[in-house]
């Protein structure tokens, strides 16, 4: 009976040690767990895919180091799978500390990239960092006219006249694609529909190749937020999305460049079983529980 | 603002060495021809400048278009475009400073201002004749001959938003359903509010903290006052702070935006003026923390675990906050009631609180709290639209199941459309 | 008037908020408005700063509960401030501060998510009555249906994650859906409350 009792109200510093264990284990010791890739990753990846060679996209970094472990991964298979695809990236930023991010993120894939052999990425002509703007929706409507308006120079403190980038960048109807790698507000939300409210280029419809003359919005965001965002996914007004660090990992795997998200799957599977595990335990003690009650009470 | 090259060249070897006269005459030619440049020719000019207001603004933007000139293209003359404005055809015209770059057969000229906020060139302002002049600039600042725009243009501003008819019937039909309830209700009308658990709890949770002699902890979210969620927060918190006032009891409110800080004081102290009792307001009990996200939770949580509440209310927009504050505040055993209108943390709430407001109910607890009839009249209306809107999303429905069938049959969507 | 004053500055401000909103030529009043907001967020700032550094200070001073906990409280404020005036915020030693202390707190703090979110399912997951039953099956799907392991071995056969993507896209999406258009509702009535002064809970009133 006492014991009953004791797991039914378990006191939760066990808990998290048994927790910590899961993470920290598979973590030394990985299993290597296969990642099948999830629906909305593949759409996302897809999509990219749809852009032509040369276009230019946008990826706005709307997050801070504390989702780094999530978004960071994504962030960085993003910029790889671009730059591999020869399209050009213009960076920017709603939070403040996305122009960091997204240079960490760049240091990584140049580091990637020179492993491979393959050309690095030219600051100026084939990426550009315009830094972070606040105001988050109305940064969305300003971009629709005018990039120059918005930020008039650049990370390093560059006129964005000065970048060839820039010259061909003018407003939002000069993009291919917005990604917007999103730990809150602003980010996704804002994206989604403040861009639609300043006429941004009409998102190409299910199963369109060619994807002249249109935008495509696509979205990472940390695995808390992503169940948020099916909405805008079963409404097509999202072409794709990478959820947390699963999200992260199934990207890896569709770019064959496994990364910190892919070495994440082992302890975060290990973590989840634990929990389910706990829930079974606890529903277990709760019905023993309950019964002797009952026994008690006839 | 964007620096331009070109002006006058500059001499270099290739230039006539007759001597010190040769070049101060070739530099007064220079300056007396701009379009003829020493070895360079100038490019084409632009043709068939046309301006127009831009549309659904202010007044203060004019939309310019071009056919580009023939030597716009990849190895071409053409480095990039340069337009002059005046408020008279025949001037004196103003050169613009903005590059714009071959290839570009279009522009907004809404004026520009500098990183510094100081202003380069003024706004289009409204109904004001504007003048323009388009030069294609060649390289070495070779200019062509200038085009000239058919006609003035006038920037105006627009009273209405056409595309936004709908928001604005919406709007009007949601306002008077809400406003005849409050009518009604205050004409003395009986009107059912469905009891919210969460908020026929307050009072429990107050009278609990008084009867163990422990702290109520308010947290109006993490957001500033921009934010409605916020809003609705702190108007919880006048209820709550004047009931915790009435029980003689304390209630601690750490806020992570200053601003909300103040206004949460100026309402704490206001409730305990209301209550009768405004010499045991404990201004120190409101206190701001930090803006930092996580820190916040730290300090929070810290609070938690030193003065031990007994009664926690989180509402307001929460992020991923949520759950590491309701975990912290069950494990001290307080009560906790929390709302919010963020999908994603809801369940976090619902899992670890006792109570939780869903999204509508923390806007309403106010008004519920209050017992006022014309504040429950609001909420009755309220529940109407929330019927109109799920009539809309019937025939929708419905509309789309035939179009499956025939695309052409029926269309509402566009009716649906925000511009 | 002391009541009357704040009421029809609400009443203005909201309004010219809603029919900016219809009609593009109130742009300007509105720009300046919310330029005003930021410059009165930007004076309560100075209000917080001093909120806190009294608060602490108090502390300090009268030896309350905790005080020693004040003291790198008030170093860190006045450290990391000093450290950006004097070397800016984009090198030196606000950035090393920053990267290695700043960074992982943060992330600490929210890596606790992991071990709180294991003791609520702990506490919350019980199967009290016939919704709980549910909420725990999908809770359960979910969590393995997420992860490599939900479809790795003999779990493969139960197409876990094919599961959760279709819980995920509808059931949770209509939910999600209903939510957000009760709360927009919601948001009119109290903004309408406010605006028209019958909600005076914030400025005391019942």
């Amino acid at each position: 009976m006492g014991l009953v009792k004791t797991m039914s109200s378990l006191d939760r510093r066990i808990i998290f040690l048994v927790v910590a264990l899961a993470v920290i284990i598979p973590l030394l010791l990985p299993i290597g767990l296969p990642i099948k890739p999830t629906a909305p990753v593949k759409a996302f990846y897809d999509s990219t895919e749809l852009i032509p060679e040369g276009s230019y996209v946008l990826i706005s970094f709307d997050y801070d180091p504390a989702t780094m472990p999530e978004l960071q991964p994504m962030a960085i298979s993003l910029l790889y799978h671009c730059f591999s695809k020869k399209l050009k990236v213009v960076m920017m930023a709603l939070w403040p500390q996305g122009p960091q991010m997204a240079d960490l993120a760049m240091e990584v894939v140049n580091q990637q990239l020179q492993a491979e052999g393959k050309p690095l990425p030219e600051y100026g002509k084939d990426y550009v960092n315009l830094g972070y703007k606040s105001g988050g929706g109305l940064v969305i409507i300003g971009l629709a006219t005018n990039f120059g308006a918005i930020f008039p120079l650049d990370t390093n403190g560059i006129r964005i006249s000065e970048l060839p980038l820039m010259d061909k960048v003018k407003s939002a109807h000069d993009l291919q694609a917005v990604f917007s790698l999103s730990a809150g507000d602003p980010g996704i939300p804002a994206w989604v529909m403040v861009s639609r409210m300043a006429g941004y280029p009409t998102p190409p419809q299910p199963g369109e190749t060619d994807i002249t003359g249109k935008m495509l919005i696509l979205g990472g965001a940390t695995a808390v937020s992503a169940p948020q965002f099916y909405p805008y996914l079963n409404t097509n007004q999202m072409q794709g999305l990478l959820g947390g660090m699963r999200g992260a990992a199934d990207y890896e795997t569709l770019l064959a460049l496994p990364g910190t998200a892919s070495e994440g799957m082992d302890p975060q599977s290990i973590a989840h079983l634990v929990i389910v595990i706990f829930i079974i335990m606890a529903n277990i003690f709760f019905f023993l529980e309950k019964r002797q009650e009952e026994r008690k009470a006839t | 603002m964007p620096k331009r090259k070109g002006g006058i060249p500059t001499l270099t070897s290739k230039a006539p060495t007759a001597g010190l006269l040769s070049v101060m005459v070739a530099l007064f030619v220079f300056s007396l021809v701009p379009t003829v440049t020493w070895g360079q020719p100038a490019p084409r000019p632009p043709t068939n400048l046309q301006g127009e207001d831009f549309p659904l603004d202010d007044g203060r933007r004019i939309q310019l278009t071009w056919a580009l000139s023939p030597d716009d293209r990849e190895g071409g003359l053409v480095e990039e475009y340069i337009l002059l404005r005046s408020t008279k055809e025949e001037g004196p015209y103003t050169e613009l400073p903005y590059s714009i770059p071959l290839g570009s057969d279009s522009y907004v000229d809404s004026g520009e201002v500098d990183e510094n906020g100081v202003t380069v060139v003024e706004e289009p302002r409204n109904n004001i004749k504007f003048y323009y002049k388009i030069i294609a600039l060649g390289k070495g600042g070779v200019r062509s001959e200038e085009c000239l725009i058919d006609g003035p243009v006038v920037a105006t501003r627009q009273w209405f938003h056409p595309g936004r008819v709908n928001m604005l019937v919406a709007s009007i039909v949601l306002s008077l359903l809400i406003l005849f309830f409050i009518w009604q209700a205050s004409l003395g009308k009986e009107l059912y509010i469905r009891p919210l658990a969460g908020l026929e709890a307050v009072q429990e949770a107050i009278g609990r903290a008084t009867e163990m002699g422990k702290p109520v902890l308010f947290i109006p979210g993490i957001m500033d006052m921009d934010d409605i969620q916020t809003i609705a927060g702190v108007t919880i918190l006048g209820r709550v702070a004047r009931m915790v006032a009435e029980y003689d009891a304390d209630i601690l409110v750490p806020c992570s935006r200053s601003l909300v800080m103040t206004i949460a004081s100026e309402v704490v102290r206001e409730a305990y003026l209301d209550a009768g009792r405004p010499d045991a307001f404990k201004p120190d009990n409101i206190r701001y923390l930090t803006d930092d996200q996580f820190g916040y939770v730290a300090g929070v949580d810290g609070i938690m675990l030193r003065e031990r509440p007994a009664a926690n209310f989180y509402l307001g927009t929460f992020y991923a906050e949520s759950l590491i504050l309701a975990e912290t505040g069950a494990s001290v055993g307080a009560i906790q009631i929390a709302g919010t209108a963020m999908p994603s943390q809801l369940p976090f709430f619902v899992a670890a609180c006792d109570y939780t407001l869903i999204g509508e109910e923390l806007f309403a607890a106010s008004a519920y709290l209050s017992k006022e009839p014309k504040q429950l009249g609001s909420l009755v209306g309220q529940d109407w639209g929330k019927l109109i809107f799920l009539l809309f999303i019937i025939i929708g429905s419905i509309i789309a199941i035939f179009n499956q069938l025939n695309p052409d049959l029926i269309s509402i969507k566009s009716w649906f459309e925000i511009q | 008037m002391k009541k009357q004053f704040p009421l029809a500055i609400v009443f203005i401000a909201g309004m010219i908020f809603i029919v900016q909103f219809f009609s593009p030529a109130f742009t300007p009043i509105q720009e300046r408005f919310t330029h005003w907001y930021i410059v009165v967020a930007v004076f309560a700032f100075v209000l917080g700063l001093a909120n806190l550094t009294r608060l602490n200070l108090q502390k300090i001073h009268r030896q309350q509960e905790g005080w020693i906990y004040s003291i790198p409280l008030l170093i860190g404020l006045a450290g990391m401030a000093l450290c950006s005036f004097i070397f800016g915020i984009e090198e030196g030693p606000f950035v090393w501060l920053f990267n290695n202390m700043m960074l992982p707190m943060s992330a600490t703090m929210f890596s606790l998510l992991a071990f709180f979110v294991a003791s609520a399912s702990y506490r919350a997951f019980r199967a009290r009555h016939k919704e709980a039953v549910m909420l725990l099956v999908a809770a359960v799907i979910v969590m393995l249906g997420q992860v490599p392991i939900g479809s790795a071995g003999f779990m493969e056969h139960l197409r876990l994650s094919d599961i959760t993507q279709w819980i995920m896209a509808y059931p949770n999406m209509a939910g999600q859906r209903a939510i957000m258009i009760g709360a927009a509702l919601g948001v009119v009535a109290i903004s309408l409350r406010i605006l028209l002064g019958i909600e005076r809970a914030y400025l005391g009133e019942d």
